[in-house]
């Protein structure tokens, strides 16, 4: 494939990415490295490189769309950012230490991790929790639009999800995504969040903590623009039309399918990582 | 994209309204960004691929990126040579700049509601990019 060819079919390959996981829910970021390393034979560190830029693209241009709808919230996306940055950089650094076996095997169970939860059910639960004392400190508690019109909510267990938040940091760091699965799991599951506002302000963290990372793996020469240039062009296309056909689109079985194909794809990295042939 | 609800809409005038107008205004902050960072990197891109179309790319095995293209005042530079591949780098640039922006305005939103708290951990966030951002554009350039 000459220099023409290979953008092309990058890009095409990257709207998909793009395209599915906005869709899904479940992020671009994801697939694209498997893609890249799995399908096209690139270097794991290029590959996480032109992952983590993708990641900003799609975060940054689907914010706008998220912050008209009102769910997010704003001081709780910015205090666990702290948690998220300081795991990025750490992971970052970490990234440029540990071989590229090893990064497959964690990528390919974070996968695993991220496609068992987007099959999970939530259910909308605004519990009448108690205020935690320290969410009420930092003045986390929120509210957002229901049937029944505006509800409250109140943030529980905030060192778990802080805690939670820098191990997401770490692995964003480290592997050039965006970690949305574990940010949700931290605010939905631990401190009990209502779901809407978890993707939402997880939406807008991940960003700023792919951002963390970026001028580490710019100067450790991870960021090849020849390679950036289609993933980056392609994923965020893809992402802001599948966020054009969301509102019509039935997504329970795509997900579904999708979810599978990351599962594969998680199998083949893990089992690539053993034999050390990434 | 999104679908506006209007009643929520109406409710956020009475719920935390200052709150809000922040929000839109860095949700429009990001986008225009993003935009500006997609043409860019487009543009360099469509030059790249022009110049160097015949050429095989190979991404097998890790060289690591030239100086010029991974320290930060160098790509600035190379950019402004109008080097395709330094157009795009600063494409990225603006790119990765643009959360930065979202966070530094974020400090004074915070700060014009008087919300102190939120100023100095908001000012965390952005000193620990600032430091990711700027050990490498202090670094030597190796």
């Amino acid at each position: 494939m000459n220099t023409l060819e290979f953008s092309l079919v990058v890009a095409l390959g990257s709207f998909l990415a793009g395209f599915l996981g906005s869709l899904t829910g479940l992020g671009g970021g994801v697939v694209i490295v498997p893609l890249l390393t799995l399908a096209f034979g690139v270097d794991m560190r290029y590959a996480i490189g032109a992952s983590l830029v993708s990641v900003i693209a799609t975060s940054s241009g689907a914010a706008a769309a998220y912050l008209r709808e009102g769910y997010s919230n704003m001081r709780v996306g910015m205090f666990l950012e702290i948690a998220t940055t300081v795991g990025a950089v750490c992971g970052a650094f970490l990234a440029g230490y540990l071989s590229t076996s090893v990064i497959a095997i964690i990528f390919g169970l974070v996968l695993l991790y991220s496609a068992y939860g987007s099959t999970r059910n939530y259910e909308e639960t605004t519990a009448d929790a108690p205020p935690d004392r320290l969410a009420t400190l930092l003045n986390l508690d929120g509210s957002l639009p229901t049937e029944k019109g505006w509800e409250t909510y109140h943030v529980r267990r905030l060192p778990i999800g802080f805690g939670l938040m820098y191990v997401a940091g770490v692995l964003s760091g480290l592997l050039g995504i965006g970690s949305g699965a574990v940010k949700v799991l931290a605010m939905d599951q631990a401190m009990k969040i209502p779901f809407k506002v978890s993707t939402t302000t997880s939406n807008f963290m991940i960003g700023v903590t792919a951002a963390a990372s970026a001028g580490i793996y710019l100067r450790n020469g991870y960021i090849d623009p020849g390679l950036a240039m289609p993933v980056m062009l392609g994923v965020l296309a893809g992402a802001l039309t599948g966020a054009r056909v969301l509102p019509g689109a039935k997504v329970k079985t795509l997900r579904f399918v999708f979810a599978t194909v990351i599962a594969a794809l998680a199998v083949e990295m893990i089992f690539k990582g053993i034999k050390g042939t990434l | 994209m999104a679908i506006a609800n209007g009643a929520a809409a109406g409710e956020n005038i009475q719920g935390n309204s200052q709150d809000k107008k922040v929000e839109l205004f860095l949700g429009r902050l990001l986008r225009t960004g993003v935009l500006l960072a997609a043409i860019v990197v487009f543009v360099g891109g469509v030059w790249f691929v022009a110049q160097s179309r015949d050429e095989i790319p190979n991404y097998r095995s890790f060289r690591g990126e030239p100086t010029e293209l991974k320290h930060i005042p160098k790509i600035v530079h190379q950019a402004f040579s109008m080097r395709p591949l330094g157009i795009i780098q600063l494409g990225l640039l603006l790119l990765i700049a643009t959360p930065v922006a979202r966070v530094f305005f974020s400090v004074v939103g915070f700060g014009i509601e008087r919300d102190w708290m939120y100023v100095v951990i908001t000012l965390m966030v952005l000193a620990l990019l600032i430091y990711s951002l700027g050990s490498n554009a202090l670094s030597s350039g190796r």
